[in-house]
């Protein structure tokens, strides 16, 4: 203590001090800031990498190549980014098993978000491309909900129908049904344009329109979603209707004539 | 007030109130005369016959929860920015008629069930019309004196459509909007005068600020105004020719077996419409129809999958679907062959089924009258042809709904488009051939209950071990009604050579006629009835069968 004493006064114990307290504030930051986390990703990360590259070796390099270069049974992955695998695999619709069919469909999730986020990392560490949004990006705070209702009639009905409940596409595809779809899997779709879908870019749409989109879909074809004037019937227009109308309307206006006309007075026989 | 000429009867005092105004109401109508000859006119029972009144319930349904809807639609193109409960479309811009459809369904008290009632008595509507025709059609009610009253339902059924489609037009939503696009396209296609008659409904290019209004005027008050009077004349017609009956012991082509209007049918007919209005009002309760809201305002730009046509119209649909896009062009103009063709076939479709009773009343050239409905298997070849058209009808629905087939059934809405474009032509065919063969086999097990009674399904042993079935030969009723039908024979082309002894000219019509009629009658195409020796020669006989 008599030497640190001794030396207070020396020319360059202010810029020890200071170095010291830099050091002091950036560890505790580092200790308890978000940015701590990010440090301690770094060496997660690469393990996270490490561990994708392992499940893809064994669920999907058959396929796609051992280093995602792609094959004829799939293609390339390099540069479709992590928004791509979070939203084939989070959906269900990767792996593929065999082809069938016109095209993939959604189905049961093989792997747990832990492993799709090891699969995504792996491949966006092949190249560049878009990231899984984050909750603020697809979340319904801050939507437009009737732009998007206009944005989804201008750019997704064609196919998708006026409330996302799917419609057909040439020989067999299909632009699936959107209800119980997760937001983020909307989302990542939008900008990365699986299967038969155009992709829509934030340069082509922005973030702000695909939250908006996402908020639409969610008041008109959500869990929560009322509808005004009873069963939907499909929500699929005037065939569900009309088929509506023939059976459960014409159907039981014939049983009740038959009801009515079986039941005559009788004519007395004299 | 009166002469005392006139109050010395009542000197007990004045007739009863009700006498009274009745007695006022007939020295200015006559009403008297008129109901003492109406209500007891007789009509039959069977459900069947009560198709058209579920027509006619439901067109005063309709009726008057259109009136309801009047009171608060704007038929009016201008833009308004959308305030309303409806969250998803607020601050959208607008048609004043869709503004004024969202206010109906969300703010109105009952609109939205007045809507529903509106649209799904509609559908209803047209269901019984051609379910109506139908059962008209194949029970031969048609026949002369009726066939007027067969075209004045036909164009009541084909009003109703065109009703319908300027009605769901209205709302001026995108579902709607785009098959008014779909009719613009139509006339667009017709050659020369399609622009023009595009133009001229639209009162410029398509969509205009016109066409709702347009719309609206033909839907409230031309068509139902046409299809009012049509209605009247039509049940006119049916209280002036009666009402035809099934063959059945005592009924014959000169009177009616049945109840009278007063008081069992007037009760009956009362009470089956609140049952009718019953069961719209609550499938409208209980069931969305056209949701407009879902569906948003219409633009030009915007277009959502799955656009069809209300039923009636799907038929439309389903030819445009299937045709390939095909197109001509000669010197600078294109011809939509793709377009037009089906435009040509559509109304064909209906008119094939409109005339067919003036062709059969030809091929037949009876000139009597019918009172006795034909059961269908005994008139084969006009059942033949009613299911071979409503395979075609039905087709061209599949055609028109070909890609919720697709999505529906995991099928390619390719194949699906393709098989709809082989089997209009070929399932007539085949349905025609099939119903047919049907229908005589059904004749050739009518000829054998006739001659050879019931199968009981009682197996004997005879003493010398023989195993017979028991028949039960069947009752004097029974036996009338199923040898009650007329048969034709077929028509010969009469002699060639007149009595002077000189030949005469066939016309190609006589040949035709010859041939269309051994085709319905001739041997092979209906089975002759057991005569009265048959039966009794089998009956009397030994050798029991």
């Amino acid at each position: 203590m008599k030497k640190l004493s001794a030396r207070r006064r020396h020319p360059l114990a202010a810029v020890v001090v200071l170095l010291l307290a830099l050091a002091a504030t950036g560890g505790l930051y580092a200790a308890f800031a978000p940015a701590g986390k990010a440090q301690a990703d770094e060496t997660s990360q690469s393990l996270t990498i490490t561990e994708g590259k392992k499940l893809y070796e064994v669920g999907c390099a058959s396929c796609h190549g051992t280093g995602g270069q792609g094959s004829s049974d799939g293609p390339s992955l390099v540069g479709v980014g992590a928004a791509a695998v979070d939203f084939q695999v989070g959906t269900g619709r990767m792996p593929a098993a065999t082809m069938q069919g016109a095209q993939v469909p959604r189905k049961k999730v093989v792997y747990n978000q832990t492993q799709i986020d090891q699969l995504a990392a792996y491949i966006a560490s092949l190249g560049a491309g878009p990231s899984v949004p984050t909750k603020d990006q697809y979340g319904p705070d801050g939507a437009d909900i009737a732009k998007g209702g206009e944005l989804f009639r201008t750019n997704c009905a064609q196919c998708h129908n006026f409330t996302g409940k799917g419609g057909a596409l040439t020989q067999g595809k299909f632009a699936p049904s959107l209800e119980g779809v997760a937001p983020k899997h909307i989302y990542e779709a939008m900008q990365t344009g699986p299967q038969n879908m155009p992709s829509f870019p934030d340069t082509t749409m922005s973030s702000k329109n695909k939250k908006d989109i996402i908020a639409y879909l969610n008041a008109v074809n959500g869990d929560k979603t009322e509808n005004p004037g009873g069963l939907e019937l499909g929500g699929l227009g005037p065939v569900s209707e009309g088929l509506f109308a023939w059976i459960f309307g014409l159907g039981a206006l014939i049983v009740v004539a038959v009801w009515v006309a079986a039941r005559t007075a009788k004519a007395k026989k004299s | 007030m009166s002469t005392a000429a006139n109050e010395s009867p009542r000197a007990r005092g004045k007739a009863p109130a009700g006498e009274r105004v009745a007695d006022w109401a007939d020295g200015r109508l006559g009403i008297y005369s008129l109901a003492k000859s109406n209500m007891r006119k007789i009509f039959p029972d069977h459900w069947s016959f009560m198709l058209g009144e579920v027509c006619m319930y439901s067109f005063i349904i309709i009726i008057l929860t259109g009136v309801y809807l009047t009171l608060f639609f704007h038929p009016s193109m201008n833009e308004v920015v959308y305030h309303g409960s409806y969250v998803p479309l607020q601050g959208q811009l607008m048609s004043e008629a869709f503004n004024s459809t969202l206010h109906i369904s969300f703010d109105v008290r009952g609109g939205l069930l007045m809507r529903q009632i509106h649209h799904w008595a509609a559908l209803i509507f047209l269901a019984g019309m051609f379910v109506h025709m139908m059962r008209v059609f194949f029970t031969g009610a048609f026949r002369k004196p009726r066939e007027i009253n067969w075209l004045f339902g036909f164009l009541l059924f084909v009003l109703g459509m065109f009703t319908g489609f300027t009605g769901y037009s209205l709302p001026d939503d995108l579902l709607s909007g785009t098959g008014v696009r779909f009719m613009e396209g139509a006339i667009l296609s017709v050659p020369i005068v399609g622009t023009y008659l595009s133009m001229f409904l639209f009162g410029g290019e398509f969509p205009g600020h016109d066409f709702v209004a347009r719309f609206y005027s033909i839907h409230i008050l031309l068509l139902p105004g046409i299809m009012l009077g049509l209605m009247v004349g039509h049940l006119i017609l049916v209280f002036y020719h009666k009402h035809t009956q099934f063959a059945g012991p005592g009924k014959t082509e000169k009177n009616v077996v049945g109840m009278p209007l007063l008081p069992v049918y007037m009760a009956k007919a009362g009470g089956f419409f609140f049952l009718v209005f019953g069961v719209i009002a609550f499938i409208a309760a209980v069931a969305q129809i056209n949701p407009i809201w879902a569906m948003g305002p219409y633009r030009p730009d915007q277009v959502s999958t799955g656009a069809q046509p209300d039923w009636y119209m799907g038929f439309s649909e389903g030819l445009i679907r299937f045709m390939p896009g095909w197109e001509i062009n000669i010197w600078g103009h294109t011809l939509v062959l793709g377009v037009f063709i089906p435009l040509v076939i559509f109304p064909l479709v209906l008119v094939a089924i409109a005339v067919y009773p003036f062709i059969e009343s030809w091929v037949t050239g009876d000139k009597s009258e019918h009172h006795i409905l034909d059961r269908p298997r005994n008139a084969p070849t006009r059942t033949g042809l009613g299911v071979a058209w409503m395979t075609l009808y039905l087709t061209l629905l599949v055609g028109g709904g070909n890609d919720l087939w697709a999505t529906h059934f995991h099928l390619s809405i390719n194949a699906v488009t393709y098989f709809v474009r082989i089997f209009f032509f070929v399932g007539p065919v085949i349905a025609f051939l099939v119903t047919k063969r049907i229908c005589l086999g059904l004749q050739r097990r009518d000829r054998e209950k006739v001659l050879h009674g019931r199968e009981t399904g009682i197996i004997k042993r005879l003493p010398h071990g023989e195993f017979i079935e028991v028949h039960e030969p069947l009752s004097q009723e029974q036996l009338h009604t199923l040898t009650a039908h007329h048969q034709y024979e077929p028509a010969e082309i009469g002699p060639v050579v007149d009595e002077n002894g000189v030949r005469r000219k066939v016309g190609t019509s006589e040949k035709l006629r010859a041939k269309l009629s051994s085709a319905y009658y001739g041997e092979d195409n209906q089975i002759p009835k057991p005569t009265v020796d048959e039966y009794k020669e089998i009956t009397s006989g030994h050798g029991h069968h």
